[in-house]
């Protein structure tokens, strides 16, 4: 991967992140932020992958740092966490597999299809498991700060 | 009608209105429960009990009224709304509004919806397709052409989800329309793959908020709603697929 080609990968998940916030309906100020987690998440997925880490754990590392990113960011700016971590995980979603396993499927060759099916189900559960992680640490992290409980 | 009396009906229709338009609007469970007891605690109730499910809500203060049903018939995506409710229920915590102000606020807030205006909704429809497919593939030629697609997908899944108003059909026609226009383009010469080119115009569907929502609210504890809600994503994934399939099959 060059350097050109990972600055349009990264200019177009800020994009697309930002865009996906605006369809559904995010406040104006938390765009931004929520536009540079996603770049966060997508970031650390790519790099995971690249380095031989293995796209299941690429997207539970990508997860993790976007659940822990946006308790971040809900706490400074003093909104809602969905507000950063919905769009953010847009990037992360497995279309190209979902769709590659949809359209195996429809044309009847049903082992590709179902070696997709697996890495759609294993991405998914990557992803469901690396916000749980991400729950652990905001849980330890409220226990410190009791005060400023209110997110 | 003892003030008394009043004064109980009152905590209790703010309380569930915020959270009817909270779990409306896609919020998690756990917030809308969090929530709604803040908003009896902070106007004076001693104790409230709560039962929260993502198609209705039950509460009861301890006063002179009994305890009271909100149904939640329709749900959304306006994140916009609650990051308001929240806003509002903080301005009430620290008294810079009362609980009559805070009423007519969230009445208001109900009827009005500030979206973000159409024309910007296809653009950033645009903006998810496009940068999502070069991302995902590395197809810079088909860029433009999928941005098109994607801006003309959500168009129709917008239309129809106003007019018929059951988001599975529309998503399903969507992805279908998608598809079409996805052939059709690359029969015309306008682009390099159809694959490469759904994919990108179907981003703007994809069922982020209730996939998000289930996660946190199984997390929670909330064995009923966040399962419901998964059952969600996946029959919007579904409706998605069978469009694009139904098409690949005719292909």
């Amino acid at each position: 991967m060059s350097v050109l080609e990972f600055l349009i990968e990264v200019v177009g998940t800020y994009v697309a992140t930002i865009a996906f916030g605006v369809l559904i309906n995010i406040p104006r100020r938390a765009l931004n932020v929520g536009g540079w987690i996603g770049v966060l998440g997508y970031v650390l997925y790519r790099f995971t992958v690249l380095w031989g880490g293995g796209y299941v754990i690429g997207n539970l590392l990508g997860a993790v740092a976007i659940g822990v990113a946006s308790l971040q960011a809900a706490k400074i700016k003093r909104m809602p966490m969905i507000l950063f971590n919905i769009p953010a995980i847009v990037p992360l979603v497995p279309g190209g597999q979902a769709y590659q396993m949809i359209k195996n499927f429809a044309l009847g060759q049903n082992a590709t299809a179902f070696v997709f099916l697996l890495q759609v189900v294993m991405i998914s559960g990557a992803i469901a498991f690396g916000f749980l992680l991400s729950e652990l640490v905001n849980r330890i992290q409220r226990r410190f700060w009791r005060h400023h409980k209110r997110l | 009608m003892s003030s008394q009396k009043k004064r109980d009906q009152l905590i209790l229709h703010t309380a569930l209105t915020a959270g009817r338009i909270m779990i409306e609007n896609g919020s998690e469970i756990e917030r809308v429960e969090d929530t709604m007891t803040r908003i009896a605690h902070n106007a004076g109730a001693k104790t409230s009990q709560l039962f929260v499910m993502i198609t209705g809500i039950l509460m009861a203060i301890n006063g002179e009224v009994g305890a009271q049903i909100e149904p939640v018939k329709r749900r959304t995506f306006d994140l916009e709304k609650i990051a308001v409710v929240n806003d509002l229920s903080r301005q009430f915590a620290d008294h810079k509004i009362d609980l009559r102000q805070f009423a007519d606020q969230l009445d208001h807030l109900d009827s009005k919806s500030r979206y973000f205006p159409f024309w910007l909704q296809l653009l950033a429809a645009a903006m998810v397709s496009g940068p999502l497919e070069v991302v995902f593939r590395h197809n810079l030629p088909d860029f433009w052409i999928t941005c098109v697609v994607g801006m003309l997908g959500w168009w129709v899944y917008y239309v129809l989800n106003k007019y018929i108003q059951i988001r599975f059909l529309s998503e399903f026609t969507s992805a279908a329309a998608i598809g079409v226009m996805a052939v059709v383009c690359v029969h015309l010469g306008l682009g390099n793959s159809v694959d490469d080119i759904i994919i990108g115009s179907v981003m703007p569907l994809v069922p982020g908020v209730p996939i998000t929502n289930s996660v946190r609210d199984i997390l929670a504890g909330n064995l009923v709603s966040g399962p419901a809600r998964g059952v969600e994503a996946l029959v919007s994934a579904a409706a998605i697929g069978f469009g694009i399939a139904m098409v690949l099959q005719f292909l």
